[in-house]
């Protein structure tokens, strides 16, 4: 470490929502921090010897009978020893050290956020001290599970590249929270901080509305819509239906081993006429039953909006979560449709990102999941979110082609016919295009799918052959992201076309990686910041 | 039909490579073979026998076409990126933008140390990159590191 170590009198203890923690200097969580990490456990032990002592204080009450002497009991053997002062003692010690140590633990735990870095120091005999440098965020979630909500707190998480490489701020007042999120994301931004303390003072986030006693924040915090109006052009919004969910979850692959399952079940029962068999089954159709739950309540109010430092996705009933990702974070960016849900028109649409975030995503997927169901309008919104250089008019049109086209002559260069051994229904379909800000490959017609790889986010480009292709004279091209759910492979392209995508998408990367400046997106000597959203 | 490149000079590996391939197959052939044989010697039931003689047999192959994937083996440093190739069977070809770099490792194993050689790993953000290009002469495999890192720092992207 190249700094001092602060003294303690550096360390600024107000965590009040009125504060700026991003003011370059230490500041401590929330002190509800110990009990919402630690005091979980707490209450369950307590509760567990709680529901122990029942009995005996029933019967110390009520008197009764001793008639279980011979089964080993520790509070009976206590109260028949007369040890209850050291039992108390012991317990009152107990309590005494941990809340000392959780004490302790919140005070040693501080963090600060300057114009480069964000860092938390922790630990009271192991101290940890975790640097990350703001250009290198690649998002900046915030969680407010169940119980934090009640106590008005959140987690704020700093996502940078790599596994378990995120720097968590857990817990913080939660208006504090979407503030601080906010001037990270300025100051990571590349703007000078000037700007940020008068937008700070012009649009003030957090929770609006009468602060009278705590108990009215608290409710009206909970009320409040997943997100907040005045932070998002309500156009820019999509709005999850519930019954779409509700019909996606249906219509999904795990309905269809669900069915299957149903109809053994059936035909087990029918032959052997043992109805007891039903009951064999029952923990499955409670597993099953909260899954179907559980992703409905997760998927509840999700919600997209483009903010002015990037793209927001939030989403939860009871326990809230919500991401924002700065632009040129995305890193591949795909669209597809399972057959069950052709008749519907719906489409997900999910990401390859650079950070691996701790909180689930929407309906308790991955969290590169970004619109877990959506009509095709819905999609057209998310990408103009998520690729913010492909807006203009032709482009959509090429997306659009991509999506729902049969083939042919549309503007993407497609399989030949000689494919079509290897590529029996989509060698009309399968092909790929490439614009000025992106790669697009489009596959499949029965299950069908589009990646888009945006050129400035490509680390690499390969073109393959094996036998098999060879003798068909088709290739193989692959775009290399980083790791994610969607591999950017496209298979049984002409060869010759193949020789010339690889070169023309080699020569684009290079192109676009030494342009790409999203890494600082707002920083002024590139561009104006009327336009902040340059991938 | 094999796929080629318009206007690319390959720098090809070190022939010596051929040699440490020869070994490395070799050494792990007789390990594989040698342990599926284990079963039949013990148990003698000899039908057993074909699954090490189907295995020798692809040793052989491999061996066989050694020096061919060797020479296939091949890299080029143009103005802006990392090309590379591999394979005759699988012919595999990659770019990579020098900008993309995160590492540049030199490894020797103790056969390539053994006649001089190097491997080159160059690590990207993504890990389906893999390009490693295998034997190059120790000071070449140094050289080509520094110069890839000077590369790399004079062209450097974000991820």
């Amino acid at each position: 470490m190249t700094e001092p170590a602060p003294t303690p009198e550096a360390v600024d203890g107000a965590v009040s929502t009125s504060a700026d923690l991003a003011d370059g200097r230490w500041h401590r969580l929330h002190p509800a921090t110990p009990l919402l990490r630690g005091g979980i456990a707490f209450i369950a032990i307590l509760g567990v010897i709680v529901v122990n002592l029942r009995d005996v204080a029933i019967e110390i009450v009520f008197g009764g009978g001793n008639d279980w002497d011979d089964e080993y009991d520790p509070i009976t053997f206590i109260l028949e020893h007369d040890y209850l002062g050291f039992v108390i003692l012991a317990i009152i010690g107990g309590l005494l050290l941990s809340i000392l140590a959780f004490y302790l633990s919140w005070r040693m735990h501080t963090f600060r956020i300057t114009d480069e870095l964000v860092e938390v120091r922790s630990g009271i005999l192991f101290r940890t001290h975790r640097r990350g440098r703001l250009d290198r965020i690649q998002g900046i979630n915030i969680v407010r599970p169940f119980l934090a909500r009640l106590f008005g707190a959140a987690k704020l998480e700093v996502t940078v590249a790599g596994q378990d490489a995120n720097i968590p701020l857990a817990y913080l007042s939660s208006g504090a929270a979407d503030e601080l999120r906010r001037q990270i994301l300025w100051l990571a931004s590349g703007s000078a901080r000037a700007e940020s303390a008068d937008a700070g003072a012009a649009a003030p986030a957090g929770v609006a509305g009468p602060a009278g006693s705590i108990v009215d924040q608290r409710v009206a915090e909970l009320l409040a819509p997943e997100l907040d109006p005045a932070l998002a052009a309500p156009e820019s919004v999509v709005k999850m239906h519930p019954g779409r969910l509700a019909g996606s979850l249906l219509l999904s692959g795990t309905t269809i081993v669900v069915l299957a399952a149903a109809i053994v079940a059936t035909i087990v029962i029918v032959r052997t006429g043992e109805a007891f068999f039903l009951f064999a089954f029952v923990p499955g159709i409670i597993g099953v039953g909260s899954f179907y739950v559980n992703r409905v309540t997760r998927s509840l109010r999700y919600s997209i909006a483009s903010t002015p430092d990037g793209v927001r996705v939030g989403f939860g009933l009871l326990s809230t979560s919500n991401e924002t990702l700065p632009p040129g974070r995305i890193h591949a960016v795909q669209v597809m449709q399972p057959l069950l849900w052709r008749p519907a028109g719906w489409w997900q649409v999910s990401i390859n990102r650079a950070s691996t975030s701790s909180a689930q995503g929407a309906a308790g997927q991955a969290n590169t999941v970004i619109l877990p169901v959506g009509t095709l309008s819905d999609v057209r919104k998310v990408l103009e979110l998520v690729l913010p250089l492909m807006v203009d008019e032709e482009s959509i049109a090429l997306l659009e082609r991509g999506l729902v086209s049969k083939g042919g002559d549309d503007g993407f260069v497609n399989s030949p016919r000689r494919a079509a051994p290897i590529r029996w229904f989509s060698w009309r379909r399968n092909g790929f295009a490439i614009t000025s800000s992106a790669v697009l490959l489009r596959k499949g017609a029965i299950w069908r799918e589009l990646v888009i790889v945006p050129q400035a986010r490509m680390q690499s480009v390969a073109l393959a052959q094996g036998p098999l292709l060879r003798r068909l004279r088709l290739a193989t091209v692959r775009l290399h992201t980083v790791a994610g759910p969607i591999s950017a492979r496209l298979g049984a392209i002409d060869e010759t076309v193949a020789v010339r995508f690889f070169q023309d998408a080699a020569a684009e990367a290079i192109a676009a990686g030494t342009a790409d400046r999203s890494h600082r997106w707002r920083a002024p000597l590139v561009e104006p910041p009327a336009e902040p959203e340059q991938a | 039909m094999t796929l080629e490149l318009p206007d690319t000079e390959w720098r090809r590996v070190s022939p010596k490579y051929i040699v440490v391939d020869l070994v490395g197959t070799l050494i792990g052939g007789a390990v594989v073979v040698g342990a599926t044989s284990i079963a039949p010697a013990v148990s003698g039931v000899t039908w057993l026998w074909v699954i090490p003689a189907a295995l020798a047999v692809g040793f052989v192959v491999l061996l066989a076409f050694t020096p061919r994937r060797v020479r296939a083996i091949g890299y080029q440093l143009r103005a802006d990126d990392l090309l590379f190739r591999k394979g005759i069977m699988f012919q595999r070809f990659v770019a990579v933008p020098y900008g993309r770099m995160q590492l540049v490792d030199v490894n020797r194993g103790p056969l390539a140390r053994a006649v001089g050689l190097s491997e080159l790993k160059f690590v990207t953000a993504a890990a389906a990159t893999a390009v490693t290009i295998p034997g190059l002469p120790e000071a070449e495999a140094e050289e080509l590191r520094d110069r890839l890192v000077e590369l790399a720092e004079s062209r450097r992207a974000g991820l």
